[in-house]
């Protein structure tokens, strides 16, 4: 991290760790004790150990001139390392937590090992760790790549990533201490909140501003749903996450929104976490990664325009479908689920351009297990929209509701499409910012491919059967009119499922295991750093 | 720049690209596809076909109601409503008092089982086991004594208040603490009590002394139970707490005093009457069941 900054940057480093070692010791002095002193500790422990690294490094030498005529890719690298770590802790936890589901009585006597702990650990790793990271660290690549521009500050990209991983770091152990705002996908407390608003600005800055340099007359359009991303989730994560704290010295708060608008703001919210969070950006990944490993030109161009328009358009109207047959008012829900189906349009655009990309290049998704990953992602992306808005439709959702068929929804989006996406640009880029022409182990790639595949399938096929099954023994009367089967019997019959889903999940996470020891080789056999240039060097500030 | 300078005929499609040219990234020119525009067309003419028969749009205080004029309130309370009338012909009939009249009627009994089956499954399993079969601190129901009585009005009567309940009509039991006695003499209680079990209790030692002057006005002389007044029986293999010694010293310490929630609020009369009627039944259907 320090051999790429200058010495005034070095400076500004060290003032901004000293500043976080404050503000830690602020918290943890005010808090005295619970959670937010604990997370003040954290703060300040993060704080000390830069300001001794940058300290420490202060007077190194500065790095070559020739800096500014490359891309920043130490950041990226940093964020693929920490996409990893969270791809182990999040999956990890999943597995746990699927185990708990098939052996409820193996739950240790720990309150922090309680299913309802480490449920939020399993979302928030996978969502904020994992997701977070690969899109801050490829956005990163993406951004400097499509502009021929090297990112406008050397500081900020370090901000973002530190300060991000940190709020991920807040959230997962606070859950562990018992500590949630109680909003799926959105229980971090409101200190942790704040910090993120603090950090998503300065990474909303550091886009705009490197693409204000950018070398290229047009905006790529894989920058326009990083953007889209970028600040939808901000808009979302601010209007969802306004409360006020019991007090500034306690990590707990009151949500302002309360009843059915509490409801329908938090699933405005978690819907389009689902659109911008987990579908925009990695679009954005997949209109880049894709071209780029096929050799192949994006299919259409004006198809591009019109999804990317359709899905920012239709997405911000559906999260009332999460509220079918409740207490929102039947209009909301109609409105929720017409907009659902012509939001399939657009998503199902987005499928064909990028699996038609592929013509003229099938050879290729044949014998690279990188391209396969890709395809496989813009495959699932396609079944799992389709699957969404059929869902959304009230009278499936009457079936569907509740039950795991909504985790096998979920996951086949989340395994089949995201993480897909994700492991193709990560064994793209990896290569490349390690001046290499392929991954440590091209094997294992195979290897990890067809693990994330297979698990995939058993993990969203049980939950298929699962969900299905609790529908239909939840709403089956015989003919005297007494219901078929009692609530009892609907759990016992999802223990095969529940085993599957635990076998399924463990394939994935061994695959992302296998990922992760190949990047670290790749990453320690590096020869030298990536090989292309800006087009035009950025002044030195 | 100029773009159109840059366009090329892509060999594979046919197509020229756009001129754009990222980092080697190119788009090609591919006219938009009609295929598209009719699945737009289509999905939203389902949105407009939908919104004019359903409540759709919000019109500040009020909202399109839509032709069909739907109420999803309405809709439910008809939805069960249905329900409710289809199980009359048979659920109507347990609002009678005489269970054993009820219990007769074979062909109304077998009508009703299965729902008997959902409701003990869905209120009962979760404490006393799916077949009645008990578990610690959950007394068994499918075996031969009771801690009150077998007969379905008494049964109901203990789902109606409960034991322990918060209910003005709850039945009331409390097995007391005997702290007060001697460390030496608990422990030889609790070792004949836990002999009681498999018969290897001493008739005549001073611990049998114990149980008859402390013990048996509740549980039985011979500790048989089934007295009616709340307290289990020794001898038949099913305490509710457990019968090794060192469970028999702990309760003997400490007491114990159990809960069973009333029903009334939850459950209708005629529900409850059958589900007496059911649990009454399981101790000769669920012979294999009990453990």
């Amino acid at each position: 991290m320090t051999a790429t900054l200058t010495y005034s940057e070095r400076r500004v480093g060290l003032a901004l760790s000293v500043l976080l070692t404050l503000l830690g010791f602020a918290m943890a002095a005010a808090a005295r004790q619970g959670v937010m002193s604990v997370h003040g500790f954290m703060a300040l422990a993060l704080g000390l150990g830069l300001a001794v690294r940058l300290g420490g490094a202060l007077y190194d030498p500065p790095p070559p001139r020739e800096r500014m005529q490359r891309y920043d890719d130490a950041p990226t690298r940093f964020g693929i390392a920490m996409t990893l770590v969270w791809a182990i802790i999040g999956m990890a936890a999943g597995v746990w937590v699927a185990a708990l589901l098939y052996w409820p009585e193996a739950t240790p006597p720990w309150p922090a090992t309680s299913f309802g702990r480490l449920r939020p650990v399993h979302t928030t790793g996978i969502i904020f760790g994992f997701g977070g990271n690969a899109l801050i660290a490829t956005s990163f690549h993406v951004l400097q790549r499509s502009a021929r521009a090297r990112l406008a500050d050397s500081v900020s990209p370090w901000v973002v990533l530190l300060g991000y991983n940190l709020f991920c770091a807040w959230a997962v152990t606070g859950y562990l201490m018992g500590s949630t705002q109680s909003k799926e996908y959105a229980e971090a407390a409101w200190y942790a909140d704040l910090w993120l608003v603090v950090i998503w600005i300065t990474y909303f800055a550091l886009y705009l501003r490197t693409l204000a340099r950018r070398a290229e007359p047009h905006i790529y359009v894989a920058n326009w749903y990083y953007l889209a991303f970028i600040l939808v989730v901000a808009m979302l994560h601010i209007v969802n996450n306004l409360a006020l704290p019991v007090r500034l010295t306690t990590a707990e708060s009151f949500p302002v929104w309360s009843g059915v608008q509490d409801a329908m703001v938090q699933w405005w919210y978690g819907h389009n976490a689902v659109a911008f969070f987990l579908t925009a950006g990695f679009l954005g990944m997949l209109y880049y990664f894709l071209p780029v490993r096929s050799g192949r030109p994006i299919w259409s161009y004006r198809l591009s325009i019109v999804s990317f328009w359709g899905i920012t358009f239709f997405y911000i109207w559906v999260g009332s479908h999460h509220l079918h047959y409740t207490a929102l008012p039947y209009w909301a829900q109609t409105l929720g689920m017409t907009f659902s189906i012509m939001l399939l349009v657009p998503s199902w655009a987005s499928a064909g351009n990028a699996i038609a990309t592929l013509n003229g290049a099938w050879h290729k998704v044949r014998d690279d297990a990188t391209l396969r990953f890709m395809f496989v992602a813009a495959v699932f992306y396609g079944l799992s929209t389709f699957e969404g808005s059929f869902l959304a439709i009230r009278p499936v959702n009457s079936l569907s509701h509740y039950t795991d068929w909504t985790i096998g929804h979920v996951h086949s989006g989340t395994l089949g499409w995201v993480a897909m996406i994700v492991f193709g640009a990560i064994y793209t880029l990896v290569p490349q910012v390690s001046g290499r022409v392929d991954m440590a182990s091209p094997r294992a790639v195979e290897w990890h491919f067809w693990l994330a595949v297979t698990g995939t399938l058993v993990y969203v096929i049980a939950m298929w059967n699962a969900g299905i099954t609790q529908g239909l023994m939840w709403r089956t009367y015989d003919a005297n009119g007494a219901l078929s089967y009692s609530f009892l019997q609907s759990v016992q019959a999802m223990a095969p499922y529940y085993l599957l889903r635990t076998i399924g999940g463990a394939m994935f996470l061994a695959g992302a295991a296998i990922c992760a020891w190949n990047c670290r080789a790749t990453m320690r056999a590096a020869q030298g750093e990536a090989r292309d240039r800006p087009l035009v060097a950025q002044p030195a500030e | 720049m100029s773009e159109l300078h840059n366009r090329e005929v892509d060999p594979v499609t046919g197509h020229d690209t756009t001129g754009h040219d990222w980092n080697g990234i190119k788009e090609l020119n591919t006219p938009f596809p009609k295929l598209v525009i009719w699945a737009l067309v289509l999905t939203f003419a389902y949105s407009v076909i939908a919104w004019v028969l359903l409540p759709a749009w919000p019109l500040g205080r009020d909202y399109t109601r839509g032709l069909w004029a739907l109420d999803q309130d309405e809709e439910a309370v008809t939805g069960y409503r249905a329900l409710e009338t289809g199980r009359q012909g048979w659920l109507a009939r347990f609002t009678e008092s005489d269970l054993e009249e009820l219990r007769a009627d074979a062909g109304l009994m077998a009508a009703a089982y299965p729902a008997a089956q959902r409701l003990f499954g869905d209120n009962c399993a979760a404490c006393h086991g799916t077949a009645g079969q008990g578990g610690p601190g959950f007394p068994v129901l499918a075996d031969a004594t009771w801690l009150w009585s077998g007969e379905p009005a008494e049964i109901a009567l203990t789902i109606r208040h409960g034991i322990n309940a918060e209910d003005p009509e709850t039945r009331y039991a409390e097995m007391p603490s005997f702290d007060w006695m001697e460390t030496g003499d608990l422990e030889a209680l609790a070792q004949f009590v836990a002999g009681l079990r498999d018969g290897t209790a001493d008739a005549g030692s001073p611990a049998a002394t114990l149980f008859s002057e402390n013990c048996a006005s509740c549980h039985g002389e011979g500790g048989e139970g089934g007295l009616g007044v709340g307290a289990p029986s020794l001898t038949d293999q099913a305490v509710i707490y457990g019968q090794d010694a060192a469970t028999v010293l702990e309760t003997l310490r400490h007491g114990r005093q159990g809960v069973m929630p009333a029903w009334t609020a939850r459950l209708s009369p005629a529900e409850i009457n059958l589900l007496a009627l059911y649990v009454a039944g399981l101790d000769t259907a669920g012979d294999e069941a009990g453990q």
